[in-house]
């Protein structure tokens, strides 16, 4: 009997999205503060968000339909309740940031230029106001989703290394080895 | 599956992998933010700068070029331009313009009468969803080549809080680091006043490149060439101006009928400086008469349309891109801040004053 683990569309979504969302979140505080890189950095900014965004959907989708795998049930009852809420935050983080994004260009009156000549349309009017607190929400938010970013890292790598119960191997492959029976 | 843990030496081991990979990207994601780490040259410490040049803020305000006023109207492009570049402002017939004229400096009531640099700002909205905004001055070239000038200048300039005036040592020893400075100082102790905005040339100044549509590319500066005729304005008439005469005049020369200027490109030679908006191009570069702007309105609301859009001068059409001066990137990423901060200002209720754009004599 093979461990529980996600499934194949779980597992691929989660590492592309790892990949995506760190380079995005790195992109992001480079291009606010960079005096000489920031045209490239935000030309490409704008199409991974959106990206991110679609991704978010599928993998919500795919969530839904196909229950995670059971954590441990020797986990003590504060880390279950803190996986939960990490896991909420992380996908409403996923799916906030980017609608964020395409909302605070609308707001700033900017193009929403994706790739070529393709832009998005505005989603909210142009006002000051409304710019100001997307702009800001956007920028909380992005340094809230590297902090729980940073935590889920080094909860999975406490999985991994230190208790090593099997959860880390969820997320990498289809079957683990099977269980050693005892006699 | 049983859980195995680790313990002891293994155990340590791990938990000090762990945390020299958390502490890794923390460190990482802090220096890439500007926020950790050295004195490296960031948009953020840029516009930090120049807030710190000034006697008190102007929440709500334009960090530099804080003084200005509204305009609007029209864009005709012609056939020259077309063959240059494929940006449908070319082609459009009528391309509605926003705009902006402005003085330099970073106080939003500040004196018409003692503002050498006066500036342009367009956004032209073609009918393909495409914008082209420019943001012009009356300077033929840049004080500076680099962003790393532009700071120390800025730094330079800094008032002495006894004297109220920059340091004298300090604007020697940025002269002696940056010379192209002085090419730029006699420019504004001997170039003729124009008594208008309406009758002052605008430049690019930076460089950018045209794309036509056999794929070719070109290099040019342009400029925003006035129809009204030029008149200087002697000292004796500045010292006399009013603080707000620019906009007192703009507003009673539009009630008499639209102001047009020429939008002319420079071409640049192989071997110009493209990418140094300190140096000038020989006068005898072509010059190519791509279009008309027509500015038929002023705009009397306080809280018009043009306060709350960045003149970022990187927002550009297809058929038009930027050169590689160190210049444009730089003023794209600062022109943010400022636009981040004083919005942020308005909508948190923090800038009563910033529905004025100019005052009413």
């Amino acid at each position: 009997m093979s461990a529980p683990h996600f499934n194949a569309t779980a597992r691929l979504l989660h590492w592309l999205m790892a990949a995506m969302i760190l380079s995005m979140l790195f992109i992001g505080v480079a291009m606010v503060a960079s005096v000489s890189q920031r045209p490239w950095l935000i030309d490409l900014h704008r199409p991974l968000g959106m990206a991110i965004l679609l991704l978010a959907l599928l993998r919500l989708a795919n969530r839904l339909r196909h229950s995670p795998p059971p954590l441990p049930r020797d986990l003590p009852r504060w880390q279950v309740l803190a996986a939960t809420a990490s896991h909420w935050a992380l996908y409403a983080l996923m799916l906030a940031l980017p609608l964020l994004g395409w909302s605070l260009l609308s707001a700033g009156s900017y193009p929403i230029t994706m790739v070529g000549d393709w832009q998005l349309p505005a989603i909210v009017p142009h006002d000051p106001t409304l710019y100001g607190w997307l702009r800001r929400s956007h920028g909380l938010l992005a340094w809230l989703l590297f902090l729980i970013l940073l935590g889920h890292i080094a909860a999975a790598l406490l999985h991994a290394w230190v208790r090593r119960d099997g959860v880390f191997t969820m997320m990498i492959q289809r079957a683990a080895a099977p269980v050693a029976s005892l006699d | 599956m049983d859980t195995i843990p680790s313990s002891g030496r293994r155990l340590r081991l791990a938990l000090a992998g762990i945390a020299a990979i958390i502490g890794t990207l923390a460190l990482a994601f802090g220096w890439t933010a500007g926020r950790l780490g050295g004195e490296r040259l960031t948009a953020i410490r840029m516009i930090d700068a120049i807030e710190a040049n000034k006697p008190w803020p102007y929440p709500g305000f334009r960090r530099a070029h804080s003084k200005g006023i509204c305009v609007s109207g029209t864009f005709q492009g012609n056939e020259r331009g077309a063959s240059l570049s494929t940006a449908r402002v070319f082609t459009q017939r009528e391309v509605p313009v926003l705009g902006r004229f402005s003085i330099a400096g970073g106080d939003p009531h500040g004196a018409d009468n003692t503002a050498r640099v006066r500036s342009m700002a367009l956004l032209l909205r073609s009918d393909d969803g495409q914008q082209w905004r420019m943001a012009l001055n009356n300077f033929p070239f840049f004080a500076v080549a680099t962003p790393e000038g532009f700071q120390a200048r800025t730094l330079a300039s800094r008032p002495d809080p006894v004297t109220g005036k920059p340091d004298p040592a300090r604007l020697a020893a940025l002269l002696e680091r940056y010379p192209e400075i002085a090419k730029f100082r006699s420019w504004a102790a001997t170039a003729p006043w124009p008594d208008s905005w309406a009758n002052s040339v605008y430049n690019s100044v930076n460089a950018f490149r045209l794309q036509a549509a056999d794929g070719t590319e070109r290099y040019v500066r342009w400029s925003m060439r006035p129809h009204t005729p030029f008149k200087a304005l002697t000292p004796e008439q500045r010292a006399r101006a009013g603080v707000d005469f620019l906009a007192q005049d703009l507003r009673e020369r539009l009630a008499e009928g639209p102001l047009r200027w020429d939008l002319v490109l420079t071409l640049a030679a192989p071997g110009d400086p493209v990418n140094d908006s300190s140096q000038p191009w020989p006068e005898d570069r072509p010059h190519l008469l791509a279009g008309t702007l027509e500015l038929t309105a002023t705009s009397e609301q306080a809280a018009d349309a043009c306060r709350d859009i960045n003149f970022d001068p990187l927002i550009l059409p297809k058929g038009i891109a930027p050169s590689d001066d160190p210049i444009l990137a730089a003023r794209s990423a600062v022109y943010a801040q400022s636009f981040n901060r004083r919005e942020w200002e308005i909508a948190s209720g923090k800038a009563a004053g910033a529905g004025m754009e100019f005052v009413t004599p």
